[in-house]
C-alpha cells in the first residue's frame, strides 16, 4: 500500500544551521508514527514544513501518492492535515464550541449557527470519546481537556493525518492514558498520526514506529517491536544514556525548613497555598508531586520572597520568619531554580556574564563602591561557564536569548549552585530539555544534596520525582495530600492523590 | 543576530535617515518644490556655508548647536527612562518645570556668579527631578501607568510654571524681567567666535550629561539595575533587586536631564522667563531623538545633533522657498522608519548572506 505521506530530502536551512538535512519519511495509513529527537534537532521544524509554516529549501512532499506543494497551514488542512501545538492556541473566555469553530464557522445567512457547531462537536466527542462539554468556557476545565478541545478543531476540519506536538507534556499519568485511548480509536477510524515527542515510555505504549532525528539528520526509522528504550536513547543522543541516577541513600541531616500551616494567595487574591505543611531536611531531595496549579507556584514564589505569606509559619534552619523578601534570599542561603528560566531566571537581553552575577552584582568583588568591576565579573562567568558546561556562540559575551534552552537552564543551575545555597528550591529544573542536559542538570542536584543542601525538588514529571526524590509529597489544591517513600508506592497510586480522587486521612499528612 | 548590535543600530538609524530624506525629496518633487533648495538649507545650517552665494557664516552653527542643546538633554531624559522600561512622555513637563526653577534663582537672589549660575542650573534639574518623581512614585506605589500621569503633569507645569512665573516681581503677562547675568550661561566668547549667534555655556553641562548619562548606565551597579529592571522587571524582582524604587529613582533622574534642558532654555537661549499657555514640544522632540539615538549617550548626542540642525534650517528653508511643514514631515517620517526597524532589520538580514545566528527550532 502506497504511504498517506511521504517526505523525499526535505532540507531546510536557517541562517547558520541547517535544520532538516535531507530527510526522509514516510507515514504509512492507520499508524501512530512517533518522532523523536532531542531539542533542536528539527522534529518541530520537519512538521512545520509538512503544516506548510515553512517552506523547505529543497525536497519533495507526497500525499496520497500525489506531489504537492503546501505553502500555507490552509492547504494543509486542504489536505487532511492537521496539527494540535504543544502550546495550546485558545482563546480563554469563548466556550469549547466557539473555539473550535473559529475560523471555519458554520453559517445560516451572516450569523454563526451555534446550534449547527454544537451538535457537530457533541458528535465527533462523541464519537471519539473525547468527553468534551460543548459549551464550557476554555478557563474553567483542565489542561487535559484543552488539548483535547485543539485534537477536536483538528477533527473538526476532517483531518486524516494529525500531527501531535509532544502532547503528554502538561498531562497527569491519567490524562495519558486516555489520550493513549484516544489515539488507538483515531486508529481504528483509519486516521494516521505523527506524534514528535522525546518520552520514550510514551513511544514504546502507543506508537508502531519510530523515527529519530539528530542534529538535523535521520539517523534511523525502527519498527517499536523491534527496539528497546535503551536502543532508541543512543540513536537519539548519539551515546549511552543512563536513565537511572546512580545516587547513594540519602543522609538526612537537621531540618532545614519547616512549614507549618501555610497560607498564600495567588495573583487572583484567591487562596493557592491552603494550610500546607511540609519539612525537608539537610541532605535529602524531597519531589513535590502535583498538577500544574495546585499551589506549586504560589508555594516557592512565597519561600523565594516573591510572594507575600497570607499567614503560618515557616522556620528556615531554626528562625522564623514572617516574610522572606527577595533581596535576603541568597543571604539566607536559598538558592533557586525557577520554573520559568525566561521569565524569571535570566535576563535574556543581557549578554551572559551580565547573567552570570545577577545576585551577587552588589558584592566585593564584583563591584566597588557602586562601581561594577568588569574584569572580576568576566572572570568569575567564564569560570562558572566552564565549570557547568554552558555553551554559546561567542562564550559568556553572547546574548542570553541566542543560547539554546537547555544551556540557558545550565546557566541558572551553575549560577545557583555557586551560592553554595543551603536550601535549594528547583522549580521544574529540566522542562523542555532533552535527555544529554536532564541528565546533567539531574546528577548536579543529587551532587548538592550530597553535600548536605536540602532540595526541594517541584516538578510535574512523575518521571522525574521518582528518579531524584528520596520523599515524595504530592499536593493537591494547596495542601499535601500524601507524602511516600518513592519505593513505596508507583505512579498510579501518586497520579490518585494528585487528582485529589484519593482521600487521606489527617494523621498521614501530619507525619514525616 | 545580536552580534554587531551596536552596528546594526547604527546601520538603522541611518537607514531611517536615509529612507525619510529620500521620500522628503519625493514630497518636494510631487509639489513643485525644488529639493535641492532643501539641501542648501540644511548645509547652511550645519556648515555655514552658503553653496549657492558662496559665501560662510559661522552664526548659523552657533544656532544650531545652540538649538541642539535643549533636544540632547530631552533626549538623554527620555532615553535613560527606556531604558528601565519607563515611557517618560512628560520631559515637556520636566522641562517648563526645570526652567521655572532656573527663572526663580535667577531673578530672586543676588549672589556672584560661581555660586548663582551652577545653583541657578542645579535647581532647574532638581524641579525637574521632582517633578518626575511624582509619576515615579505613584507608579511604584500604586501601578498608576507612568503616561497617563505625565501627559496631565505636562498640562499641570504648563500652567502653574505661568502662574508662579506672573507672580514674580516686574513680570507682564508674556514674561518676566531679566534674569540677574550672574545666573546667565551667556558667553561673550562664544558669541564673538560666531558672529552673534546665542551659542552659550549650555553646551559644557551637556557634555557632563552624556557623560553621567553612560556613567550610571554602562558602569554602576545602580545602572546595572536599572538596566535589568528595564529588560525584566520579574527576574529583577527574582534577583532581589528593588524594582520599585529602581523605578522611582529612574524617574528622578530622568527628570532631572529634562530640568537642565529647561535651564538651557531660560539661562541660554532666552535671558529671561516666558510666561507661555501652549508646548513647545521639546518633550516630543525628545522622544524622537532617543529613539533615533537608540537610547545610548553618543546615539542620543548625534541624533539631537541631527534634530538640531533640522530644527534650526526651518526659517532659512522658508526663505528659500521650502515650507517649514517640510522639516515636520522629515521628523516624522525618520521616526516612523526607525519604528519600522523590525522590517528594516528583516530586509536588511535578507541582503546580508549568512552571517547572523538564528535558531532552528520553532
Amino acid at each position: 500500500m502506497e504511504p498517506i505521506v511521504e517526505l523525499r530530502g526535505i532540507t531546510k536551512r536557517f541562517p547558520g544551521i541547517i535544520a532538516n538535512d535531507n530527510i526522509d519519511l514516510t507515514l504509512e495509513k492507520g499508524e501512530v508514527l512517533a518522532l523523536l529527537g532531542e531539542n533542536g534537532a528539527g522534529k518541530s521544524t520537519l512538521m512545520s514544513v509538512l503544516f506548510g509554516f515553512y517552506h523547505p529549501d529543497a525536497g519533495e512532499i507526497f500525499v496520497r501518492g500525489k506531489k504537492v506543494d503546501i505553502s500555507n497551514p490552509n492547504i494543509a488542512y486542504d489536505l487532511g492535515i492537521g496539527m494540535v501545538h504543544q502550546h495550546f492556541k485558545l482563546i480563554e473566555n469563548f466556550t469549547v464550541t466557539e473555539n473550535i469553530i473559529l475560523g471555519d464557522e458554520p453559517r445560516n445567512w451572516m450569523m454563526v449557527d451555534m446550534k449547527v457547531a454544537r451538535e457537530r462537536v457533541r458528535e465527533l466527542s462523541e464519537t471519539y470519546n473525547l468527553n468534551v462539554d460543548p459549551d464550557a468556557k476554555i478557563e474553567s476545565i483542565s489542561v487535559g481537556m484543552q488539548q483535547r478541545v485543539e485534537i477536536l478543531k483538528v477533527l473538526y476540519r476532517d483531518a486524516e493525518i494529525i500531527i501531535l506536538d509532544e502532547p503528554t507534556a502538561v498531562l497527569t499519568p491519567q490524562e495519558i492514558e486516555e489520550l493513549m485511548g484516544i489515539l488507538r480509536n483515531f486508529v481504528k477510524e483509519g486516521k494516521s498520526v505523527i506524534m514528535i515527542t522525546h518520552k520514550l515510555k510514551e513511544i514504546m505504549a502507543i506508537a508502531d514506529r519510530v523515527s529519530v532525528l539528530r542534529q538535523g539528520k535521520m539517523v534511523g526509522t525502527l519498527k517499536v517491536s523491534e527496539t528497546s528504550e535503551e536502543e532508541l536513547a543512543e540513536l537519539m543522543v548519539g551515546r549511552k544514556v543512563s536513565f537511572e541516577i546512580d545516587k547513594e541513600p540519602a543522609k538526612p541531616g537537621e531540618v532545614a525548613l519547616e512549614i507549618e500551616d501555610l497560607w498564600v494567595k495567588d495573583a487572583r487574591q484567591l487562596d493557592a497555598v491552603r494550610g500546607l505543611n511540609l519539612s525537608i531536611r539537610e541532605g535529602e531531595i524531597l519531589g513535590l508531586a502535583g498538577i500544574d496549579g495546585n499551589g506549586q507556584r504560589e508555594l516557592v514564589e512565597a519561600l523565594t520572597g516573591l510572594r507575600d505569606i497570607d499567614r503560618g509559619r515557616v522556620k528556615l534552619f531554626g528562625t522564623e520568619y514572617q516574610q522572606i523578601r527577595s533581596e535576603e534570599r541568597t543571604d539566607l542561603g536559598i538558592g533557586h531554580i525557577p520554573e520559568d528560566r525566561q521569565k524569571r531566571g535570566l535576563i535574556l537581553d543581557f549578554k551572559l556574564f551580565e547573567n552570570m552575577l545577577l545576585e551577587k552584582y552588589e558584592s566585593e568583588p564584583y563591584s566597588k563602591n557602586g562601581i561594577l568591576q568588569f574584569p572580576a565579573i568576566r572572570e568569575k562567568a567564564q569560570e562558572l561557564v566552564e565549570v557547568f558546561d554552558v555553551r554559546s556562540g561567542e562564550g559568556i559575551d553572547s546574548f542570553v536569548r541566542t543560547m539554546s534552552g537547555g544551556n540557558q537552564q545550565k546557566a541558572i543551575v551553575g549560577r545557583e549552585i555557586d551560592l553554595s545555597p543551603r536550601l535549594m528550591i528547583a522549580s521544574q529544573p529540566t522542562r523542555g530539555l532533552d535527555v544529554g542536559a536532564i541528565e546533567y542538570i539531574h546528577s548536579r542536584l543529587v551532587e548538592l544534596r550530597d553535600q548536605g543542601t536540602a532540595v526541594l525538588l517541584v516538578s510535574f514529571e512523575l518521571d522525574e520525582i521518582f528518579n531524584l526524590s528520596d520523599r515524595i509529597a504530592v499536593i493537591y489544591q494547596g495542601r499535601i495530600v500524601g507524602i511516600r517513600n518513592p519505593h513505596d508506592t508507583d505512579e498510579m497510586e501518586l497520579g490518585l492523590l494528585m487528582s485529589g480522587s484519593k482521600e487521606i486521612k489527617d494523621e498521614e499528612i501530619i507525619q514525616e | 543576530m545580536k552580534k554587531s548590535f551596536k552596528n546594526n543600530q547604527l546601520v538603522l538609524s541611518l537607514v531611517a535617515v536615509l529612507a525619510s530624506f529620500l521620500v522628503a525629496i519625493l514630497v518636494m518633487m510631487l509639489t513643485g518644490l525644488n529639493p535641492l533648495h532643501f539641501f542648501v538649507a540644511l548645509i547652511r545650517t550645519f556648515s555655514g556655508y552658503d553653496v549657492l552665494r558662496g559665501n560662510f557664516n559661522p552664526r548659523y552653527i552657533g544656532e544650531f548647536l545652540q538649538t541642539s542643546l535643549p533636544l540632547i538633554l530631552t533626549g538623554l531624559s527620555i532615553g535613560f527612562a527606556f531604558r528601565t522600561g519607563m515611557f517618560n512622555i512628560g520631559a515637556e513637563g520636566q522641562v517648563i518645570m526645570g526652567s521655572l526653577g532656573a527663572v526663580c534663582v535667577g531673578i530672586l537672589f543676588d549672589l556672584p556668579i560661581f555660586i548663582h549660575l551652577p545653583l541657578a542650573v542645579l535647581t532647574a534639574a532638581l524641579f525637574g527631578a521632582l517633578w518626575a518623581a511624582i509619576p515615579g512614585i505613584l507608579k511604584a506605589k500604586f501601578g498608576v501607568h507612568e503616561v497617563v500621569v505625565t501627559i496631565m503633569l505636562n498640562y499641570t507645569a504648563l500652567y502653574l510654571s505661568a502662574y508662579v512665573l506672573k507672580l514674580l516681581p516686574g513680570s507682564d503677562n508674556q514674561k518676566t524681567v531679566d534674569i540677574a547675568s550672574t545666573a546667565l550661561l551667556r558667553s561673550d566668547f562664544l558669541r564673538s567666535i560666531t558672529s552673534n549667534s546665542r551659542l552659550h555655556w549650555g553646551f559644557i553641562v551637556v557634555i557632563l550629561s552624556i557623560l553621567v548619562f553612560r556613567f550610571i548606565i554602562d558602569k554602576t551597579t545602580f545602572g546595572y539595575e536599572l538596566r535589568a529592571v528595564g529588560f525584566n522587571p520579574s527576574a529583577s524582582e527574582y534577583a532581589g533587586i528593588k524594582v520599585n524604587s529602581r523605578i522611582v529613582y529612574a524617574m528622578i533622574i530622568s527628570g532631572a536631564f529634562a530640568g537642565l534642558a529647561g535651564a538651557m532654555l531660560s539661562l541660554g537661549t532666552f535671558d529671561y522667563g516666558r510666561v507661555m499657555f501652549h508646548f513647545e514640544n521639546y518633550g516630543f522632540d525628545g522622544i524622537s531623538v532617543a529613539l533615533l539615538g537608540g537610547n545610548t549617550g553618543l546615539g542620543i548626542l548625534l541624533s539631537g545633533l541631527l534634530f538640531g540642525i533640522l530644527k534650526s534650517s526651518q526659517t532659512m528653508m522658508q526663505s528659500l522657498g521650502i515650507p517649514l511643514e517640510i522639516v515636520n514631515i522629515v521628523s516624522g517620517l525618520i521616526i516612523l522608519f526607525v519604528a519600522m526597524q523590525y522590517g528594516i532589520q528583516a530586509l536588511l538580514s535578507r541582503f546580508s548572506k549568512g552571517k547572523e545566528r538564528e535558531d532552528g527550532s520553532v
